[in-house]
């Protein structure tokens, strides 16, 4: 499903990834895990197309398709997911607003009509209830005032409502407590399905608890340095990642 | 389908971004070009006006061949030449008093190719509408409803003709004849408007509109309205405008006085989509407009509320005078300018009565090469014991050649008052509108979506169905302005 070939990208002029591969297929879980500054948000902002990250060599293939010559909001409604790190405040449009006006631009640019006012709230009810996302949040402007539980939970139910192909989760850990973080896990779970890919993107071990993926990569420096099964994970946990880190790969 | 997607829609349909740019082709009666004295005498003859009137018009005229155009605002253009513009233009054979039965049918079609269907039947229900074609007012629906509740609701120039003492009492008692350059002018040579009169007591049982269109070339548009809502009574009032796609500038110079009197409320909203100039800056309507309204009553309330989006040049602020004791006043508005537009808008909040309070909400959207301006007065007089003002103007910037101006002054004489002010100026943010692609929304929309946020508080002032085609407007000026 999405195929990452010898992937470099620069950002302002800097070089961030340097020669990244990665193969993942559909139904499988990957983990990218590394210290920060390795790449780790580049690779999830490229994956998504954000201005600014731009690839000097290699490729990003997904479902055959050339990732990089897609605008963003294309790769969205072919299924290319990002629940964000730092989910953006849109002050005066509610959170309701916005998820229809998503769901129904991805809807329209894969041809499929509109769905009207009452079908997008009986949707966005529907999945709302797992993830405990109120009726009062979605009446909300987007994001403010939201805890980061309360936004890492509307990323989540995002991801439930558009149902993408390649799910891209980057610190989706970040700033959670115990209790939150195993919400969001779950909502995560719920979501896994053979037909769906899902990308991982965390610095601690803890979450892999919880989401328990089939591979795990190690990013540092902009290259994989080590990769592995879900084992690696305690690895890391036990050693650190300047003991993986500075062994060959 | 969101209203963005759908403003996207209807605009391709169209084939161009300003709708209403077309021409209606019937025939014109005008005035001869140019602007004397013999000018005026033909528009005041032309309405059959009373002599008072004609002598009020005259004392305007000579007045303004001494004043000079107001220089302070944040707007440039060329030397305006008064005497290359036609001051009355009308179609032919427009009876004075018509049915709309007699509305030529052309007329009729104009007004509905701009979503204003005339029928009654086919009328938005609950709005009246008085129609203004250049220097005439064309039509007026629901009149006889309304004056089964005792509401007159008519162009003016029938007001002068059938209800003169109305008139004369309040004619020019909110914005005087000497006011300034522009309302100076419109009382010389102004050829219609809108006149309503809600009696004691009287809640008016429908929104009240007026939408005025420019279609004649060279000419310009002078129209006056007068709304005076008597003790105790209420109502809302809205108006639209629109104008041909033209390459030369055309002038539009209105004034509006309100007047409320004890525990009356007059809510004014406006949705201004004058056409606006092309990209390039060439074309547009000049909009010089006074707008004034007396809280003349104790516990009286005016509101404003505008939408601005079109005009080459936008050069306006709806004010209110808090007279009365305890009186109310409400400033809503939201500016955008694009391209080359210029917009310097605001208000002033006169504060002349105890426990008057006002509030002011501003929201100015610049993009392209625009240059948006909000002015403002909060003054409050020595007598206005306990008054307060709060002032929140909120300035956003698409791209980075525009600019966006705030420029507020604070007057008070009494120790008493409260006035606060709170001034924010942003970007779209990158982040945001990389969040909103993200999720799959393109970025017209994604702009409309976010501005549309960025103006709620205003436009949920606005009367619900205007609500919906403002939203679309903020969408459809908007467009193209990023990336």
């Amino acid at each position: 499903m999405l195929e990452i070939k010898n992937l470099h990208v620069a950002v302002e002029g800097k070089e961030i990834l340097k020669g990244l591969s990665l193969s993942i297929q559909p139904g499988e879980v990957h983990a990218i895990m590394g210290p920060n500054g390795s790449g780790k948000s580049t690779l999830s902002y490229v994956l998504a197309g954000r201005d600014g990250y731009d690839i000097t060599e290699g490729s990003v293939t997904y479902n055959g398709e050339n990732l990089a010559a897609l605008p963003p909001e294309e790769r969205a409604a072919k299924g290319v997911f990002l629940a964000m790190q730092y989910p953006v405040e849109i002050p005066g449009v509610t959170t309701m607003t916005f998820l229809k006006t998503a769901l129904n631009s991805q809807r329209r640019a894969r041809g499929e009509s509109d769905l009207d006012a009452v079908g997008v709230l009986k949707l966005v009810r529907a999945k709302a209830k797992s993830l405990n996302v109120s009726e009062e949040m979605l009446k909300r402007a987007l994001n403010v005032g939201f805890s980061g539980g309360e936004k890492k939970r509307l990323e989540i139910l995002q991801m439930a409502i558009f149902e993408p192909k390649l799910a891209i989760l980057d610190e989706t850990d970040s700033g959670l407590d115990i209790d939150a973080l195993r919400l969001v896990a779950e909502g995560v779970n719920a979501l896994r399905s053979p037909a769906r890919a899902m990308l991982v993107i965390t610095h601690y071990q803890r979450l892999l608890d919880y989401i328990v993926p089939d591979r795990i990569h190690v990013l540092a420096n902009g290259r994989i340095v080590a990769e592995g099964g879900k084992e690696l994970a305690l690895e890391l946990e036990a050693k650190g990642y300047e003991h993986i880190v500075k062994e060959p790969a | 389908m969101s209203i963005a997607a759908e403003t996207k829609e209807q605009v391709a349909e169209l084939g161009g971004k300003y709708k209403y740019g077309f021409v209606t082709d019937i025939e014109m009666e005008r005035a001869p070009k140019g602007l004397n004295e013999d000018t005026v005498r033909y528009i005041s003859a032309k309405k059959g006006e009373p002599d008072w009137m004609l002598e009020w018009r005259l004392g305007a005229f000579r007045r303004w061949q001494a004043m000079t155009e107001p220089k302070w605002a944040r707007v440039h253009y060329p030397k305006i030449d008064y005497q290359s513009a036609y001051y009355y233009a009308a179609p032919k054979n427009t009876p004075l008093k018509q049915s709309l039965d007699e509305v030529d049918p052309k007329l009729l079609e104009t007004y509905k190719k701009l979503g204003i269907p005339l029928q009654e039947q086919m009328a938005l229900a609950g709005v009246a509408v008085d129609a203004v074609f250049d220097s005439v007012s064309v039509a007026t629906t629901f009149k006889e409803k309304l004056n089964e509740a005792g509401v007159i609701f008519c162009p003016i120039s029938e007001a002068i003709r059938d209800y003169p003492d109305l008139v004369k009492k309040y004619l020019g008692t909110v914005v005087p004849v000497t006011d300034n350059f522009f309302a100076t002018l419109n009382a010389a040579v102004f050829s219609d408007g809108t006149f309503v009169y809600v009696p004691k007591g009287v809640r008016c049982p429908m929104e009240l509109s007026t939408y005025f269109r420019i279609n004649a070339s060279e000419t310009g548009q002078f129209e006056r309205t007068l709304i005076i809502a008597d003790e105790g009574s209420y109502v809302s009032y809205l108006e639209g405008c629109t104008a041909p796609k033209r390459d030369e500038n055309q002038l539009h110079a209105a004034v509006v006085e309100l007047v409320a009197l004890d525990h009356a409320e007059i809510k004014y909203s406006t949705v201004q989509n004058w056409y606006p100039g092309d990209e390039n800056g060439l074309g547009g309507i000049y909009n010089f407009v006074t707008k004034r309204g007396d809280c003349r009553g104790k516990k009286s309330k005016i509101s404003w509320t505008q939408v601005e989006t079109g005009s080459a040049i936008t050069w306006k602020y709806p004010s209110c005078i808090l007279r009365g004791d305890d009186s109310v006043g409400e400033f809503y508005s939201i500016a955008i300018a694009n391209h080359y537009q210029q917009a310097d808008t605001g208000t002033k909040m006169i504060h002349l009565g105890a426990n008057t309070r006002s509030r002011i909400i501003s929201k100015g959207i610049s993009a392209g090469k625009a240059q948006n301006t909000y002015r403002g007065l909060v003054s409050v007089y020595g007598k206005a014991k306990n008054a307060r003002n709060y002032t929140q103007c909120d300035s956003l910037l698409i791209g980075s050649d525009c600019g966006a101006h705030t420029v507020p002054y604070i007057e008070s004489r009494n120790k008493t008052a409260r006035i606060e002010h709170e001034a924010t100026t942003s970007k779209i943010a990158e982040d945001q509108l990389f969040y909103c692609l993200a999720r799959g929304i393109p970025q017209d929309e994604a702009v409309s979506l976010i501005v549309n946020g960025f103006c709620r508080e205003v436009l949920q002032q606005l009367p619900m169905e205007f609500a919906v085609e403002a939203q679309k407007l903020v969408g459809i000026s908007l467009e193209g302005s990023v990336g």
